[in-house]
């Protein structure tokens, strides 16, 4: 019996440390995520009177705006283009972050993730700014374009616009991501794959992927939690032509503040994205079938 | 302590309490020089640049105050603005004069005296009686300063000629090229004149706000880009639009003045007057100073800081005005037509009828043009 007590109190006493180790970190996601994203649902459902807001429990604003073809129009649009802008990041980052960790040394890999990591020391607004004096029809690319007879053309205020911002913004993270889940690939598996005779595509894909799958995917995951949030590329970049989600939340607020409206855009988007962010956790952390 | 000591202290005592005397002389003098010197704070909420020096900086120096502005784009998030913040909050607003109305009748501003104000000067009668800011004979708002929509263009791809008319938005060669400032208002505004409705412009029924609605999609194709106040400008400036839908010589101004090839007209099917009018905000216990300004802002020294704002460039209204402008700076008085007799003067414009005040839906609600908006912007 002394012993059993004795048991018990050593296992009281190992959760309550972790408790403390755990309660703030819970205390935060309480405070500053699950608190206002329930303020947010409750707010779908109020009124507004002469630009103040009233608590009520209407369904006016979800079926205001599901009945609107301009907000379906927006939802498909914000995600076929978040979706376009997570293949093209991770495509392109992926050649980057091979060579990242196959096949530099690690002084340059630390110098080039340096590199990487600055933009985010500058203001994104300024960033996508840049482009414009970049993407103009007077810009550096079409300037430089004429010289080979070419051009001029339409960069900016187009959906390209708006892939070069999102680019702007995730690019850089989703080759760090990625070479960090490369880098920590067991080489030796490599190794054994090249001496079976594996060629060195074949190696990528049957080996190297699938070992560092979590981490492409958790990348991949990131680059269109970004972009499908991003407000300031389809804006500047984009012509606002047509809207994403996030600017029919700019365009609801402006014009009779319609909060409560917003806040069902803002909804949906958050469903959205948790149930890919679940969906792509699923897959990566899914364990293959031994064979 | 005996009375004796009290009475006759002694050498430490006396240089105990000099001392202490001292001190606290000392201390106390820079919180009564501080007092003298604090600065009054003005809250304002207003478009954005009326808070900026080239505005106030002579008025703050001179009067030993400091605004503090909060600027807002649009009349509906001015509404909201105040709508959200406790009464007090600010204490001058600039608003459109088209919405001083709401402003009045949800109490956010104060009645005003009008033997105030020197309405004697102003330029045309329409400014002393301005719609809305007068309430059952009681004066809420006074207008400052106005400006002229129509037809903003580049002058290399567009002609004078071409923007004589609204038309001109759908000229083949500027497909992809036509972009509007993005705010509804002025936009289907402009549609609502291209279809010749006239000083009925805002009050349209329901076949004519279905005409409008049907103008407005037959431009989409020629549409680039939905934008924002600096959108506007960057988009102008590098040629990226070739004309604008929504704006006038309050954003063309600024590029002109910069040597930009760009310029607004009114053309013949009317243009939109955007108006600006000072009012106390209810609750402000800084009313007295905020008179004193808006006394300063339609004296001549105030109009002309107006006229030549950095941010937007508007019309000087009243005489004192427009003469010190043209004593002062004759080359902008000449560029926006601020001269007695001049054709493109804002002044015969209106008398002419051809420039109509902006104001809001009569027969539709602003939800409802908002709703068309987006559902334009999504086409």
């Amino acid at each position: 019996m002394n012993t059993q007590k004795k048991s018990t109190q050593k296992k009281r006493r190992f959760n309550l440390y972790a408790m403390v180790w755990r309660t703030p970190i819970i205390v935060w996601q309480l405070l500053f995520f699950v608190g206002p994203l329930l303020f947010m649902i409750a707010m779908s459902f109020f009124l507004v009177k002469n630009y103040r807001m009233i608590e009520a429990f209407e369904m006016k604003n979800w079926i205001k705006m599901f009945s609107k073809n301009y907000f379906w129009d927006s939802y498909y649009l914000t995600f076929g283009l978040a979706s376009l802008s997570t293949i093209i990041a991770t495509v392109i980052a992926f050649p980057a972050s091979f060579a990242l960790a196959f096949k530099v040394s690690d002084n340059v890999r630390r110098w080039v993730i340096f590199l990487l990591i600055i933009p985010f020391f500058t203001s994104y607004l300024v960033r996508i700014f840049s482009w414009y004096v970049i993407l103009a029809e007077s810009g550096v690319i079409n300037a430089m374009l004429s010289y080979v007879g070419l051009g001029p053309y339409t960069m900016l205020n187009t959906m390209f616009g708006t892939l070069v911002g999102y680019m702007t913004l995730c690019l850089p993270l989703v080759v760090i991501l990625q070479t960090f889940s490369l880098a920590n690939v067991d080489k030796n598996l490599i190794q054994a794959a090249k001496n079976l005779g594996c060629s060195p595509i074949k190696t990528i894909y049957s080996v190297i992927i699938p070992l560092a799958k979590t981490g492409l995917i958790v990348a991949a995951l990131f680059c269109f939690i970004l972009s499908f949030g991003d407000f300031v590329s389809p804006y500047y970049l984009g012509g606002s032509k047509p809207p994403t989600l996030p600017i029919l939340i700019i365009d609801t607020t402006k014009s009779g503040q319609q909060w409560p409206r917003a806040a069902v855009v803002a909804v949906v988007m958050m469903a959205t994205l948790i149930t890919i962010a679940f969906a792509a956790l699923a897959l990566a952390y899914k364990k293959r079938a031994s064979r | 302590m005996s009375k004796k000591t009290i009475f006759k202290p002694s050498r430490r005592d006396v240089l105990k309490y000099s001392a202490a005397g001292a001190a606290a002389t000392v201390l106390s003098t820079p919180f009564v020089h501080r007092t003298w010197a604090q600065t009054t704070e003005i809250n304002m909420l207003a478009w954005y640049g009326h808070g900026e020096a080239d505005i106030v900086g002579a008025y703050e120096e001179a009067n030993n105050v400091k605004f503090k502005p909060k600027y807002y784009a649009g009349g509906d998030n001015m509404l909201a603005l105040i709508a959200q913040s406790p009464p007090g909050t600010y204490d001058v607003i600039l608003s459109d004069g088209e919405f001083v109305q709401q402003l009045n009748a949800a109490g956010y501003i104060d009645e005003l005296n009008p033997a105030d104000y020197n309405f004697d000067d102003m330029l045309h009668e329409d400014f002393t009686n301005f719609p809305g800011h007068w309430a059952a004979g009681k004066l809420h708002s006074v207008m400052v300063r106005c400006g002229h929509l129509g037809v903003s263009y580049n002058t290399n791809a567009v002609s004078a000629e071409e923007a004589a008319s609204y038309a001109c938005f759908w000229k083949p060669e500027i497909q992809g090229k036509v972009g509007h400032f993005d705010w509804h208002l002025p936009s289907l505004g402009m549609m609502s004149l291209k279809n010749g409705n006239g000083a009925g412009l805002w009050d349209l029924d329901d076949a004519a706000w279905n005409a409008v609605q049907e103008t407005t999609m037959s431009l989409r194709s020629q549409v680039g880009g939905f934008f924002d106040y600096g959108g506007t400008f960057n988009s102008l400036k590098n040629g990226e639009m070739q004309a604008m839908c929504g704006i006038g010589d309050w954003i063309t101004g600024v590029l002109e003045k910069d040597g930009a090839p760009v310029a607004s007209v009114v053309p013949k099917e009317g243009g939109i007057q955007w108006t600006e009018s000072y009012c106390i905000g209810k609750g402000s216990d800084k009313a007295d100073q905020v008179k004193h300004f808006i006394q300063y802002m339609t004296s001549p020294e105030g109009q002309v800081k107006s006229a030549q704002m950095a941010a937007y460039p508007g019309f000087a209204i009243t005489k004192g005005g427009r003469k010190l402008l043209n004593e002062v700076d004759p080359k902008e008085a000449q560029r926006t037509g601020q001269v007695d007799g001049m054709a493109n003067d804002p002044i015969t414009l209106i008398k002419e009828g051809r420039i109509h005040y902006r104001d809001i839906p009569q027969q539709q609600s602003l939800e409802d043009w908002n709703d068309f908006w987006s559902e334009y912007k999504n086409a």
